[in-house]
C-alpha cells in the first residue's frame, strides 16, 4: 500500500488512476479478510463444537442452555474414555494398524517407484499407468468381493480372516500403495539422470543408488507419502466396518460409532470426546508437517 | 532365494568393475521386476482379482451357489429404490462437486489476495476439515443436526426460524449430506486452486489491467484459462471420490429417511453386509463403474497430454 502511495506522489499525471487502484486494493483486502473469517467460521464450527461438547457433562448437554457455551467445564469425559479398556483397545488397534500399514506401504512403493521411474522392464510403462488407475478404484467397489474372498479362504484353509483386526493390514495397502508409488515416481523422475549415472560409474549397485541417492534426495516426497499413508489408514472407515465386528477387534472410527452409540442412547459428550481424540493424531501431524502434507496433496494430480 | 543371489553378486561388483557393470546393466530388468513384484502382487491379489470377482459374484443367486446370469440386474431395475439410489447418487455427486469447486475457487482467491505473510495461517485453518477423518467430523455434524438438541436450530430459533429437520425430512437430509460433503471437500479444491493461482504469471494480470479489464474480465480471460487444466483434473478426482462416498451418508443418515439418501456405496453395504445378499450388493456397486471409467479416461488423457508437453 505504501509503495502505491509513493508511486502516486511521484507521478502526478497518473494520480486518479493509481489512487483508485490502491483504494480498490485496500477494499479488496478488507473484503478478503471479511470473507476469509466467514469461511474459517464455517470450516471450523464442527471441530470447535466437538471441543465444546466434550467439555460438558451429560446433564449440561441435555439442559436447555446455550449449546455454544460451556458453563461448567469438566474433563470427566476425557478421563472416562482414557481409562476405558475398550477405548484404549480401539486406539491401540488403530495405532498398530496404521504404523504397520505405513511401513508396508513404504517398503512396497519406494522400490517399485524406483524400478518404474528408472529401470525399464517389459510392461513397466503399462504398470505405471495401472498403478494410477488402481488409485482411482474406490474401496466401495471392492469390499464385497473381498469379504467373500476372505470367507472362501476360511473355508479352504480354516484360517479365520473376517473379524480379525490384522486382516486390515492386507487391505489398507491397496488404498495407500498406489498413491504413494505414484507420487514417488513423480519425485524420482525429477532427479537428474546424471546423478545415478555417476553413482553407477562409481560402482554403486542399484540398491545403493536407491538408498544413498534417491531416498535422501526425494526425502520430502517420502515424508509426504508417509503422511498420506498414515492419514488414510487412520481414517479408513468402510473396511473395518465391513470386516470386523467384535469389540476387541475394532479400530477407532468404527469403535466410537458402534460402541458409544448404545441403542438409541447417544452419550454425546463421550462421542465428541472420542471423535476429537480420534481426529487428534492426523491433526497433530498436520500442525507440524503442514508443508509436506500440502506437497503430497497437490502432487497427486499435478505431478506425473 | 533369487533375491539373495543377486545381492551377493552385487557385492562382488567393485572387484571386477567393468564386466560387473555390464552384467548389472543386463540384469537391470530382472532386478527392476523383482523390486516391483510386491506391488504387482498386491494390486493383482487385492484390487484386480476382487474387481473381476465382483463381476462374477453379480451373476450368482443370494446363497452364491447358482448362476443366475443377469437376473440380479433385472431384479434391481424393477425396484423403485434402485432408481432412487441412481438419482440420489448423481444429484449428490454432481451438486457436491460443483459447490466444492465454486467454494474452493472463491476461498483460494481470498487467500491469494491477502499478503503472502499471512497466507500460511489462513491456509492452515481452512484445510482442517480435510485433515480430520471424515467419520469423526461427520459425527460432529450429526450432533449439530441432532433432532432435539441441534445447535444450529438453537441459533435459528434466535431469529425466529422454526426447527429445521436436518436429517429427518427427505429434502433436508439430502441437503445435509451434500453440505457435509462440501464442507469436507472444499478445502482440497482450495489448496489445488491456490497452487494453480500462484503459477499464473503476474505479467498477465498487469497486461490485462493496462487493457482496462475489470476484475471479472481478469478472472474470465486470464485466471480461468490458465487454471483450466487443474480445475478439470481436481473436479474429476473429486467426482470419483464423491460418487463412491460411503462414510458421510452412512453415519449421517444411514440412507434414511426411507432410503431417500442412499447412494450406491451405502445401499450396496446395506444389501451385501447387513442384508447378507452379497451378489445383489456387488451388482449395485458395479453401477459405479461406468461413471468412474469415464472420469478415469479423462484424467488419464489429461495426464498423458501433459506428459507429452514436458
Amino acid at each position: 500500500m505504501a509503495t502505491a502511495d509513493a508511486v502516486t506522489g511521484s507521478r502526478p499525471a497518473a494520480r486518479p488512476r493509481y489512487g483508485s487502484m490502491s483504494r480498490d486494493r485496500r477494499w479488496a483486502l478488507r473484503w478478503s479478510y471479511f470473507f476469509l473469517v466467514l469461511f474459517v467460521i464455517f470450516f471450523l464450527t464442527p471441530p470447535v463444537y466437538m471441543l465444546i461438547t466434550s467439555l460438558k457433562t451429560s446433564a449440561e448437554i441435555s439442559a436447555a442452555t446455550n449449546p455454544w457455551w460451556v458453563y461448567h467445564p469438566t474433563l470427566s469425559n476425557y478421563v472416562e474414555l482414557l481409562t476405558s479398556p475398550s477405548f484404549l483397545t480401539y486406539f491401540r488397534n488403530s495405532a498398530v494398524v496404521s504404523v504397520v500399514v505405513v511401513s508396508l506401504t513404504m517398503l512396497i512403493s519406494v522400490p517399485a517407484a524406483f524400478a518404474l521411474s528408472r529401470m525399464k522392464f517389459w510392461g513397466s510403462a503399462t504398470l505405471a499407468t495401472g498403478v494410477f488407475l488402481t488409485y482411482l478404484i474406490p474401496e466401495t467397489l471392492l469390499f464385497l468381493p473381498l469379504f467373500k474372498m476372505f470367507a472362501t479362504f476360511n473355508e479352504w484353509t480354516d484360517i479365520q480372516l473376517i473379524n480379525r483386526w490384522w486382516v486390515l493390514l492386507f487391505v489398507y495397502p491397496t488404498l495407500t500403495v498406489p498413491f504413494a508409488t505414484w507420487i514417488m515416481i513423480g519425485y524420482f523422475a525429477s532427479i537428474p539422470k546424471e546423478l545415478d549415472e555417476a553413482a553407477l560409474i562409481d560402482g554403486a549397485g542399484w540398491l545403493q543408488t536407491l538408498t544413498k541417492i534417491f531416498i535422501p534426495v526425494a526425502l520430502p516426497g517420502l515424508i509426504a507419502a508417509t503422511i498420506f499413508a498414515f492419514t488414510v489408514s487412520w481414517a479408513q472407515f468402510l473396511y473395518p466396518l465391513a470386516f470386523t465386528t467384535s469389540s476387541d477387534q475394532l479400530v477407532l472410527p468404527v469403535g466410537i460409532i458402534t460402541s458409544l452409540i448404545k441403542g438409541d442412547v447417544f452419550n454425546w459428550g463421550q462421542i465428541m470426546t472420542g471423535a476429537l481424540l480420534g481426529a487428534a493424531p492426523p491433526l497433530i501431524i498436520y500442525a507440524f508437517l503442514m508443508d509436506y502434507y500440502i506437497a503430497g496433496l497437490t502432487a497427486g494430480a499435478t505431478k506425473g | 532365494m533369487v533375491d539373495a543371489v543377486i545381492r551377493r553378486s552385487e557385492i562382488a561388483v567393485p572387484a571386477r568393475r567393468r564386466s560387473g557393470l555390464r552384467r548389472a546393466m543386463q540384469r537391470k530388468s530382472t532386478v527392476a521386476f523383482l523390486m516391483a513384484l510386491p506391488l504387482i502382487l498386491l494390486i493383482g491379489l487385492f484390487v484386480v482379482y476382487p474387481a473381476l470377482y465382483s463381476v462374477h459374484l453379480a451373476t450368482l443367486n443370494k446363497s452364491m451357489e447358482r448362476f443366475v446370469g443377469l437376473d440380479n440386474f433385472f431384479f434391481l431395475f424393477k425396484r423403485e429404490t434402485f432408481w432412487m439410489v441412481v438419482q440420489q447418487s448423481c444429484i449428490f455427486a454432481i451438486t457436491a462437486v460443483i459447490f466444492k469447486a465454486i467454494i474452493g475457487f472463491i476461498v483460494a482467491h481470498f487467500v491469494h489476495n491477502v499478503p503472502a505473510k499471512g497466507q500460511r495461517k489462513w491456509r492452515g485453518m481452512l484445510l482442517v476439515p480435510w485433515v480430520i477423518p471424515p467419520a469423526m467430523s461427520t459425527l460432529a455434524w450429526l450432533w449439530l443436526f441432532d433432532p432435539s438438541y441441534s445447535a444450529f436450530n438453537w441459533v435459528l430459533a434466535l431469529f425466529g426460524v422454526g426447527p429445521v429437520p436436518w436429517t429427518g425430512d427427505a429434502y433436508w437430509a439430502r441437503f445435509s449430506v451434500i453440505l457435509v460433503n462440501v464442507w469436507i471437500g472444499a478445502p482440497f479444491f482450495m489448496i489445488m486452486y491456490l497452487a494453480a493461482l500462484k503459477s499464473v504469471p503476474e505479467q498477465l494480470y498487469e497486461a490485462a489491467a493496462i487493457d482496462g479489464a475489470n476484475w471479472w474480465q481478469r478472472i474470465w480471460y486470464v485466471t480461468l484459462p490458465m487454471m483450466r487444466n487443474i480445475i478439470a483434473i481436481t473436479a474429476l478426482f473429486s467426482l470419483i471420490v464423491t460418487f463412491a462416498n460411503f462414510d458421510i451418508v452412512r453415519i449421517l443418515t444411514a440412507g434414511g429417511p426411507i432410503d431417500r439418501t442412499h447412494v450406491f456405496a451405502t445401499w450396496a453395504f446395506w444389501l451385501g453386509i447387513q442384508g447378507g445378499d452379497i451378489p445383489l450388493g456387488a451388482s449395485v456397486s458395479l453401477f459405479m463403474v461406468p461413471i468412474l471409467a469415464i472420469a478415469a479416461i479423462f484424467i488419464l488423457r489429461d495426464i498423458s497430454k501433459r506428459g507429452n508437453e514436458a
